[in-house]
């Protein structure tokens, strides 16, 4: 089998002297979304961060089109081609919906215009609001901010800490769709979703970890059907 | 403080020292005009410097307290100090006659109690009423009652004022004992920690840091412009010794004196002058070991454990029910109150109060680099940092006028270079204070005793 | 008539000097904000940064004056501005290197860095009077007077004159550009985008791949600017004393706060919030009010609601309100 896009294996550590993540594997594949869930307290963000390189590994790798990227701090992963949207604090509140897009683009040298269109074209509410501070938008815009941030640097990659935290059910399904649309331009999308079930269904690939290991790994719609996995982490 | 080599080393370092400021007379200089001391060889000179250590360790444990306890940072510190010296001026000069007669005393009083009672009716005022009726009502009553404070206060302080300005102009004392006026300077500095404390605490850090900053300036400030109060920049001379220090000439002129010396074969006024020293210094030992041990006391009870449990994590601190707010606000009264009764033995040592010596470089930051560098937090470390601090403090002027001297030995008299640096010897003390403190905050951030 | 010269006498003594001040307050308040902002801690040697500054600035002036050159009407301080800015910013990124780094490094505690700064505020305080002595300095040169109070009155028949001192035109003006390049520099450059960033969520900045230390320098050289340029119109609008500027740490921060920490735009309102209640409180009002009021109604009294002497515990009233009613300032600043 050929070796996944970017793959974060067997990963083992935590931030203090106690293990959050036991041999713990994701892995997406190019232009599809692959979806963590589990309860709370599995340690479902700590092993997106730990792929993302937020916390250091004490063993496992993480592997990004082949290259291994363990070693390299958060930043230079942004570099690599991956973008994070983490779950709070993600956008600059004081700053206008379009310096925020700019802010994304820090690191590009080149002409970013093109790319802010695409993400304008993507959520055409941020190209109306585009003046305004984000921190004065809804919840759900400004997920969208948050996103639109990350798409500036025209990543492989896109990682997303609960997108849907705290936004009501319509704008839920609106950002899902829009996160369809993402993956459907070829980029990747490891998200870590509370919402289960939704999250699931747009899934290519699902996992459910438990105390910081892969409890089931599975197609999105294969764990949807797994009475086990509906019973014990889907309500029924 | 554990008791081990290297704490006691300290303590017999900074013992040396002075023991070397008393015995050893080393001076650098050709001629007396160009003379720069390294070592008096006085023990009047040492005992100078003891008495202010002491003073400045009392200082320090307040700081302490409020520091290395609580985690408050109080900028305000000469503030607090020059209130409490403020007590000595009030309690324990001479009642001045005239100012009793004809009623200007109790129109005063008055006064005063009106602003008191003005700002207490705002505030119960602000929470009993709302909205556009609070702001015009508080509106009212504080303009309204500046005015009438104005009008009842202004005629009593012009009659003050204009009473013999020479020598009095001012309320004058109560004549009262002078160690009385220790608890009152402490007193009073407690009123004014409260206030500062009630609206500055519970916010972050650097506020309650520019708070006290601002409250220190005003208090200098006020004592230095009502003289209705202290005389202002006139200064106030003369304050009674206190129960059991003796002036130096009643001393020299008592026949037991002059049998006691002659038998001892000392010199009558050196003699004098070092009693009266050490009579002061006990004095002030005495406090200090007090206040020591409540400390010791305090911060091994359960409220000092509270304390720097509140101090190393005030979020759980929070979290588990304390009212930190509130014990913070105690702390800081305590503390600030011992600063206020440092200030008063300070100004009962001079004998006089001089607004225009409370700077900040002096009694603020100077007692924070002492509690610093001896160790936040330790009682034991605040009193080593004190004598230390003080002792350099009074020394760093002389030694650096001895090493500009030294240095400029070779270079031809009247050069530019010669005299410029021989004259920026003046500025080493701010320099090497500054520096001291910048050091120890970073390779020794615990300072020379840490805490446990 | 009597109105006019209540006017007049309004203008002259209060509205002038106050909007002056007011502008210095708010450049220097400017500085110790953005420094608070990106850094986040109140910088006690923001004082003693304004008094190094200037005092390098007179001694450009001093050099350039003696060697002839003169700024026409403009006092040639200006022309040693520059001069001032560049060794101050310079003194400023030495100390950010050997003292505030580190504790950037370790995440030390704000207030341990506000201690740090105070041990920076005594050797520059040091540093300043080594360099220039204690004494008091006045190095305007340039024109006196835009407008002659003699000239006025007899000009207008008013019996009071106006007076506009060339220094507080100047200070005011330069106010104005410094402060519309530093918010063109904020909203339209790239730096300037990446440090409001930087200031809102230090994380984001960071995953966006904003250098963290590069933000830092740039604050510290505008901050250092700002302070500079604000000592110099001080300086030259009243005289030159290295310990008056630490005098100015409280209105400073009392501007910033009332605007809110973090937040220049609050710190420049804030700065003449604070210069005009300290002069509109420690104002004799009585010249104004014997030409508002008939004969009949005239003030015994000075009318001066209290004296100059207290002019800081204006700032600090100010500063205690905001406290107490709105702790993140009237524009909203960094939370409390």
């Amino acid at each position: 089998m050929a070796e996944p896009f970017l793959i974060g294996e067997k990963m083992t550590g935590g931030y203090g002297a106690a293990d959050i993540l036991h041999d713990c594997t994701l892995a997406v594949e190019k232009g599809q979304i692959a979806v963590i869930v589990g309860p709370n307290g599995a340690g479902k963000s700590t092993a997106m961060k730990a792929v993302f390189g937020m916390l250091k590994l004490r063993g496992g790798h993480v592997r990004l089109d082949g290259e291994d990227i363990t070693q390299l701090s958060p930043q230079d992963r942004v570099r690599k081609g991956m973008g994070f949207v983490p779950q709070v604090n993600n956008v600059f509140p004081s700053l206008s919906v379009e310096e925020n897009l700019e802010m994304g683009a820090f690191i590009r040298s080149d002409n970013f215009k093109d790319t802010m269109e695409q993400v304008y074209h993507l959520f055409p509410i941020l190209k109306d609001k585009r003046h305004q501070p984000a921190g004065e938008l809804s919840g759900g815009q400004r997920q969208q901010v948050a996103v639109g941030r990350a798409l500036m640097t025209q990543p492989k990659v896109l990682m997303l800490d609960e997108p849907t935290a705290g936004v009501s059910p319509i704008v839920m399904d609106e950002l899902f769709d829009r996160i369809i649309e993402v993956a459907r331009t070829g980029i990747s999308i490891l998200m870590v979703e509370q919402n289960a079930r939704q999250a699931l269904e747009i899934a290519d690939q699902g996992y459910v970890l438990v105390q910081g290991r892969n409890r089931y790994t599975d197609t999105g719609k294969a764990l949807m059907a797994d009475p086990e996995v509906r019973r014990t982490f889907l309500g029924g | 403080m554990t008791l081990n080599w290297r704490n006691i080393g300290l303590f017999v370092g900074i013992g040396v020292l002075f023991f070397l400021e008393g015995i050893w007379d080393w001076k650098i200089g050709s001629d007396a005009s160009e003379q720069f001391t390294i070592f008096a060889g006085s023990w009047n000179s040492m005992l100078v410097i003891v008495n202010l250590c002491l003073i400045s360790s009392i200082m320090s444990l307040g700081v302490n307290m409020q520091w290395g306890y609580a985690g408050l940072f109080n900028t305000g510190i000469v503030g607090f100090v020059a209130l409490g010296g403020l007590a000595p001026v009030l309690i324990s000069s001479p009642q001045v006659p005239e100012i009793w007669v004809g009623g200007g005393i109790y129109r005063l009083v008055a006064g005063l109690a009106l602003g008191v009672a003005v700002i207490a009716a705002a505030v119960a005022l602000y929470g009993r009423t709302t909205g556009r009726t609070r702001a015009l009502s508080m509106i009212a009553l504080l303009v309204g009652g500046f005015f009438l404070y104005r009008a009842v206060l202004d005629p009593a302080v012009t009659f003050i004022e204009s009473n013999n300005p020479a020598t009095y102009g001012n309320v004058g004392g109560l004549g009262l004992p002078t160690l009385l006026s220790w608890p009152v300077g402490a007193l009073f500095a407690a009123v004014a920690a409260w206030v500062i404390g009630k609206t500055a605490l519970g916010l972050r850090s650097d506020y309650l840091a520019i708070a006290t900053l601002g409250i220190g300036e005003i208090i200098i400030a006020v004592m230095k412009n009502e003289d209705w109060l202290d005389r202002g920049v006139k200064n106030v001379i003369g304050i009674p010794r206190p129960w059991p220090v003796p002036r130096e000439i009643e001393l020299q002129a008592s026949s037991g004196f002059q049998e006691w010396v002659a038998s001892m074969g000392w010199d009558p006024v050196t003699t004098s002058t070092i009693l009266v020293k050490l009579l002061y210094g006990s004095l002030f030992l005495t406090v200090l070991l007090v206040l020591l041990w409540a400390c010791e006391m305090a911060l091994k009870s359960p409220w000092g454990r509270m304390m720097r449990a509140i101090r190393d994590n005030e979020t759980a601190a929070r979290a588990m029910g304390k009212d930190v707010t509130k014990r913070h606000l105690q702390i800081f009264i305590l503390g600030s109150a011992i600063c206020g009764l440092a200030g008063a033995m300070l100004i009962t040592l001079d004998s006089q109060l001089t607004p225009g010596s409370f700077t900040p470089l002096r009694y603020t930051f100077t007692i924070w680099l002492m509690v610093i560098v001896g160790g936040s937090g330790n009682n034991w470390g605040a009193i080593l940092g004190s004598f230390l601090i003080w002792f350099l403090w009074i020394k760093v002027d002389p030694w650096g006028n001895a090493l500009m001297y030294t240095l400029t030995q070779g270079m031809e008299d009247g050069s530019t270079l010669k005299d410029y640096l021989i004259e920026s010897a003046a500025q080493m003390r701010t320099i090497s204070m500054g520096l001291i403190l910048l050091f120890v905050l970073r390779f020794a951030p615990k300072g020379l005793i840490p805490e446990k | 008539m009597d109105f006019l010269n209540a006017l007049v006498a309004f203008l002259n003594f209060v509205f002038i000097p106050a909007t002056a001040y007011g502008a210095q307050l708010a450049l220097g308040a400017l500085g110790a904000t953005l420094i608070y902002g990106i850094l986040r801690f109140s910088n006690f040697a923001h004082g003693d940064t304004m008094a190094f500054g200037t005092a390098i600035v007179i001694l450009g002036t001093w050099w350039l004056q003696s060697h002839g050159i003169s700024f026409g009407p403009l006092p040639t301080a200006l022309l040693a501005l520059p001069f001032g800015i560049a060794v101050t910013a310079v003194l400023v990124l030495a100390t950010d290197r050997m003292v505030y780094r580190y504790y950037r490094r370790v995440r030390a505690k704000p207030v341990i860095i506000v201690i740090a700064s105070m041990g920076v505020m005594f050797v520059m305080s040091g540093i300043t009077r080594f360099v220039i002595g204690v004494e008091e300095i006045k190095f305007s040169d340039g024109v006196k007077f835009i407008i002659d109070p003699n000239a006025f009155k007899a000009a207008t028949g008013l019996s009071e004159g106006l007076a506009l001192r060339g220094t507080q035109l100047i200070t005011v003006v330069t106010a104005a550009i410094v402060v519309a390049a530093l918010f063109w520099f904020l909203n339209k450059t790239r730096t300037g985008k990446s440090m409001r960033a930087f200031s809102d969520n230090e994380d984001l900045a960071l995953l966006s791949g904003i250098n963290p230390e590069r933000v830092v320098q740039i604050t510290w050289i505008i901050a250092s600017g700002l302070a500079v340029i604000a000592g110099t119109l001080y300086g030259l609008d009243k005289t030159y004393k290295a310990f008056n500027y630490f005098s100015l740490l409280l209105p400073i921060f009392a501007a910033a706060v009332v605007g809110g920490l973090g937040n220049p735009l609050g710190a420049i309102a804030g700065g003449f919030l604070v210069a005009y209640s300290e002069v509109g409180v420690t104002y004799a009002w009585k010249k104004v009010a014997t030409y508002l009021l008939p004969e009949s109604l005239a003030p015994d009294g000075l009318m001066q609601i209290i004296s100059t002497e207290y002019k800081f515990s204006v700032s600090f009233a100010i500063l205690i309100l905001v406290l107490l009613f709105k702790p993140t300032g009237i524009f909203k600043g960094k939370s409390v």
